[in-house]
């Protein structure tokens, strides 16, 4: 580190928000250096993990054909859950056959570093085991950084240093971290032969499967579970609001919450007999985008996580399309910055720009009411609920007479009615 | 596939150890300002535990970095990243 004193561009961690970036300044020729804390780039993330591609192809026309992903989903379930009984929803479809592909699996340990290895190429250097420790400031602006002791001053840093960003709190820039802006995630990668995965889920050769898993399995607390397939892994995970299990009180363990999960019948056969190779955790930001802190500020740009670009709709969760498309655009802010010789505020504020222009403050803006309605509890027990309970009753046949399909439904709905149904339903048509 | 302890969780995981903690906590602070101990169970990596005196013992070396206590603990915490090249070092992610 110490022989680096002066760039144009840090950045702050070598995630894909932060080698995004690399990868486009450095083919703009643009001095650019990006230090990570980990031992090499992938080292400290981890991932659900899915990555949707339509939205980003445009910034990296050439690449994705080489990339080291997983599976491309050809199969969605989504699954809910009740003590002792679920519903799936299955979709599959010749669209997600056709290539290119709509969407991967995909591993951050073996992606990264490939990706670290196109922005090598392009020019970018890319220094590991280096933490990121202090901010430097002239005149009032950030001029570098410090890092393993060592001063780097720059024209402008770039902070993509993630879900807990230091960088974000020691410019001053965000909120103060709010319990109910952030779920914790909890995940095991589990070995299994190839030709199993595809025969357990009914995939073809290359094919992957989504699930995600909503109810019981989180014991009432805003969250629930994902299951991903890929190549001769399956990543299967919890995910919980951190208000929520704040709230559920001493006793508790997250990682009990998990293995509960592993062993419910709609997963176990799916997993069994595959050896578990690793446990990770991470933080999700959940505050959509009134959580987002201010993205720009003097000699500062904010991408990826670290702007909280991250949004989960219950039938979907994205961060790595929005984490990718932000650092290509940071990159052209800083690109045409330079072309002025204007690192100014208001040089640099081009940035909100691009992201409101482009798809990634639009679907957060769409979406801006989506983790209020999340917050619900009624959507976690109540709801999967009646649905699994009430779709039993239907498909009972006992030993009494059966009664007809509208008198079941009707007393399924008198059971499950209540005055804050009504306001629920209400709130479906602003989401 | 049978339940597993989180040490035995966290034994599948890579770590490279350093000496000094990432984490440090001020007892008298926490004693004081905090009741229910959220980081005892909020951790994944039940990196926290209470000793029979009724201090916060803190296992640094199984931290997975999510950061979930620091959000959690309004109080007493400090904490950081490891240094670089410390810490878990996942092969998957």
């Amino acid at each position: 580190m110490a022989e680096v004193e002066r760039v144009e561009v840090v950045i702050v961690g070598a995630g894909l928000a932060g080698l995004a970036c690399a990868y486009h300044l450095a083919d703009g020729g643009i001095e650019t250096l990006v230090v990570e804390r980990g031992d090499f780039p992938g080292s400290k993330n981890v991932t659900g993990g899915r990555l949707y591609l339509h939205p980003v192809r445009r910034f990296f026309p050439p690449i994705w054909e080489e990339a080291p992903l997983e599976r491309h989903v050809t199969k969605e379930r989504l699954i809910a859950m009740e003590e002792g009984s679920s519903v799936t929803i299955e979709l599959t479809s010749e669209r997600f056959r056709e290539k290119p592909y709509h969407s991967h699996t995909i591993l951050r340990a073996k992606f990264d570093p490939w990706f670290a290895e196109k922005a090598t190429e392009k020019g970018a250097l890319i220094v590991p085991k280096n933490r990121v420790d202090d901010l430097l400031w002239q005149g009032g602006k950030v001029s570098g950084i410090v890092a393993s002791g060592a001063k780097i001053h720059a024209d402008v840093v770039v902070a993509a240093d993630g879900a807990l960003s230091f960088v974000v709190e020691k410019a001053g820039l965000g909120k103060k971290r709010e319990p109910q802006d952030y779920a914790v995630g909890v995940k095991e990668v589990i070995e299994l032969p190839e030709e199993a995965i595809e025969e357990r889920f009914g995939l073809s050769h290359g094919e992957g499967m989504a699930q995600l898993f909503f109810g019981s399995l989180t014991e009432g607390m805003f969250g629930g579970g994902f299951l991903y397939t890929n190549i001769d892994t399956i990543s299967l995970g919890a995910v919980v609001g951190i208000k929520a299990l704040m709230e559920k009180g001493p006793g508790f363990e997250l990682y009990r919450l998990l293995d509960s999960f592993k062993a419910r019948p709609e997963v176990k056969p799916l997993i069994e007999g595959g050896d578990p190779v690793e446990y990770s955790a991470h933080i999700v930001s959940e505050g959509g985008l009134e959580s987002i802190p201010q993205v720009y500020g003097p000699g500062l740009l904010v991408v990826g996580d670290a702007a909280g670009l991250a949004l989960n709709t219950g039938l979907l969760v994205r961060g790595m399309d929005f984490a990718l498309a932000s650092g290509a655009l940071a990159a052209q802010t800083i690109i045409e910055a330079k072309k002025r010789n204007d690192f100014s505020p208001a040089s640099l504020s081009r940035y909100e720009g691009f992201l409101k222009e482009s798809f990634v403050l639009k679907d957060l803006k769409t979406f801006s009411e989506m983790p209020r309605f999340l917050q619900n509890p009624r959507l976690f027990n109540l709801y999967p609920q009646a649905l699994a309970e009430g779709l039993e009753r239907l498909m009972w046949i006992g030993e009494e007479p059966k009664e007809k399909i509208s008198t079941t439904l009707w007393r399924e709905v008198r059971r499950v009615f209540r005055p804050s149904v009504m306001g629920d339903l209400l709130k479906i048509w602003k989401i | 596939m049978e339940n597993m302890s989180i040490d035995a969780k966290l034994a599948l995981d890579a770590f490279k150890i350093d000496e000094e903690s990432h984490i440090q906590i001020d007892e008298a602070r926490c004693k004081e300002r905090c009741q229910t101990r959220y980081c005892l169970y909020v951790c994944p990596a039940q990196v926290y535990t209470l000793s029979p005196e009724g201090e916060i013992l803190i296992r640094y070396e199984g931290c997975l970095e999510c950061g979930t206590c620091t959000i959690a603990c309004d109080a007493a915490l400090a904490w950081n990243y490891p240094r670089g090249g410390f810490g878990v070092q996942y092969r998957f992610g």
